[in-house]
């Protein structure tokens, strides 16, 4: 009895102690940003602000195009995400329930590219945009990422779950392939829909690589672009620098803190990605 | 995870008399068509370029395999940034995943409170990792002001210059990779140890097992597909790290590989070498040469997980 006892006290321990570790970092992030330079190089440090100052918030919205970042993340993420969802569920429906010649192979195609490293489309991807002359504009960041082969492998997956009998039904009763969608699959894969629209949401407010390589102007920078800029020339006001860290991370902070359950179950959805 | 990759049946494929629906490829038309411009052509564009050399400016000119034989044979930037990224792999893959599974197995021991410890655990995998990464910069901040340094000092150790020393960048990215990567980890463990069944660590408690003997011979032996399945996810993933390792070497007025390219991972020297010198063909040659050995990787995976 006293053993179970302690090695519960144990593991307690050991998890409270781990979950520090994970949230000290954010909590030093938020702290930062908020402490007057006399308290942020202050040795030993100080684990409370004395005279909280939003001093940092301003001059990252003033001397950077923040706000305009913003705009462009919500923009593109956005985008992207309706695009996805109308997109990826059409292509499901007809890879999951639809006859024609060429399915099987076509899907293995798109399966197979789930397994090719993102880095090899890198160089190509930056010359056929260059070439399309969509550098520095939304396109380069929305149209190549407008139906993304792992959400039509999620809805596809899901779709195949619902039985034909339904969709037999529907076309007995005269509906048409486009009215069987909408009326039949569409409602019955919102779960799905959801799952894919927060993960394509998050990648995409997250991304970093590829608005890295097709955006160079001040205006069009996504979010993490103006980290990086941060990080390169701003490297000595770290008080700054968490407040555009926190910035960044606290839209999808709150969204996860909203859809905490939907966002653990769906890491299982998402593991063929890379 | 695995087993749900399943095509439909032949059977399934031909009933209704054979009859198919034209429309179904106005249906695939968007997504397919983005996916051959998109995927499919820079597959073998990416393969055409790194047979050439290509800036951009002038038009790719074919060198045949030169790309590939300096990178082998005369490039001991490469092989740097190679050595690098494995000793990043090494030291990433089995520390994340043993903390991952210990964490894990303590948190399947709850009866309440796991949703939250999960959530905690979770948070870093939502977030920017190019935003976490200037945040742990600020923790490994030189001198005295980083908090990492103060804790050094507090345990009567000496401050590490992380971000500016040759020995300590890697491991540094290397911390912020564990540390962002283990609630990612630890949801595939908590999924498979709440499916082993409890009869088991009866029996083993039965026996006089501690916690420690339960993890070690019923939780481990256990789980085991769902350890294979994570080390090779995980190993394929580190192997592809850049964000991490740009920010970290960033600002420091060293290029992308910090001091002595001793933070230079393969895909930061692709980076380096396609986007900032615009050696695009020597680049592709990287990304192929990369592409190889995540093939391999992938295979042994599928080999691994059909074996169960």
């Amino acid at each position: 009895m006293k053993r179970i006892r302690w090695s519960r006290v144990v593991i307690v321990g050991v998890l409270t102690l781990g979950a520090l570790g994970m949230i000290l970092p954010y909590y030093w992030m938020v702290l930062s940003s908020i402490k007057p330079p006399e308290e942020l190089y202050t040795y030993p440090p100080r684990f409370v602000v004395f005279h909280p100052t939003l001093k940092a918030y301003i001059e990252l919205f003033t001397l950077l195009p923040m706000a305009r970042a913003l705009l462009n993340s919500v923009f593109v993420a956005s985008a992207v995400t309706v695009s996805n969802l109308l997109f990826c569920s059409l292509a499901g429906y007809a890879f999951a329930k639809l006859r024609f010649p060429g399915r099987d192979g076509i899907f293995l195609v798109l399966l197979f590219s789930l397994m090719i490293p993102w880095q090899v489309n890198l160089i190509p991807g930056f010359v056929i945009i260059k070439q399309l002359g969509w550098l520095n504009s939304f396109w380069a960041l929305i149209i190549p990422k407008l139906a993304l082969p792992f959400g039509i492998f999620l809805c596809r997956q899901y779709i195949m779950s619902i039985p034909d009998a339904l969709i037999e039904a529907a076309r007995i009763d005269g509906c048409t392939e486009l009215g069987i969608y909408r009326r039949v699959i569409l409602p019955l894969i919102v779960p799905a829909l959801a799952t894919l629209a927060i993960f394509t949401f998050l990648a995409q407010w997250n991304d970093f690589v590829w608005p890295l390589i097709v955006i160079q102007s001040r205006d069009m920078r996504t979010v993490p672009l103006i980290i990086q800029v941060l990080n390169g020339q701003f490297g000595a006001n770290f008080a700054m620098i968490m407040a555009g860290a926190l910035v960044v991370t606290l839209p999808m902070l709150l969204i996860f803190l909203v859809f905490q359950r939907q966002f653990i179950r769906g890491v299982f959805l998402t593991t063929v990605r890379e | 995870m695995n087993g749900k990759l399943k095509l439909p049946s032949k059977a399934d494929a031909g009933r209704g008399g054979g009859t198919w629906q034209p429309v179904a490829y106005l249906f695939i038309a968007p997504a397919v068509i983005l996916f051959a411009i998109f995927v499919v052509v820079p597959i073998f564009a990416s393969l055409y370029l790194s047979f050439t050399k290509y800036d951009v400016l002038h038009p790719p000119r074919w060198v045949g395999l030169s790309n590939f034989i300096t990178l082998l044979t005369n490039d001991p930037r490469f092989w740097k940034a190679f050595r690098n990224t494995v000793s990043y792999v090494l030291g990433v893959v089995p520390i994340g995943v043993s903390i991952a599974l210990v964490l894990a197995a303590a948190l399947e021991e709850l009866t309440r409170g796991k949703q939250i410890f999960k959530v905690l655990y979770f948070i870093p995998t939502v977030t920017s990792v190019v935003a976490i990464s200037v945040v742990w910069k600020w923790l490994f901040a030189g001198e005295k002001y980083g908090l990492i340094n103060y804790f050094l000092i507090q345990l009567g150790l000496q401050p590490i210059d992380w971000l500016l020393s040759p020995q300590w960048i890697l491991p540094a990215i290397m911390i912020v990779s564990i540390w962002a990567g283990l609630g990612y980890n630890m949801v595939f463990f908590s999924a498979g140890i709440s499916t082993i069944p409890s009869t088991l660590y009866e029996a083993a408690k039965v026996d006089g097992a501690g916690w420690w003997e339960r993890f070690w011979h019923v939780t481990v032996p256990m789980l085991r597909p769902t350890l294979i399945f994570v080390v090779v996810m995980s190993v394929i993933n580190s192997f592809q790290v850049f964000d991490q390792a740009y920010i970290l070497t960033g600002g420091t007025g060293e290029g992308v590989g910090g001091v002595l390219d001793s933070g230079l991972t393969l895909v930061s020297y692709l980076y380096e070498q396609g986007f900032q010198h615009f050696r695009m063909g020597y680049a592709s040659a990287i990304a192929y040469l990369m592409f190889g050995c995540v093939f391999g990787l992938t295979l042994v995976n599928l080999r691994m997980l059909r074996s169960r």
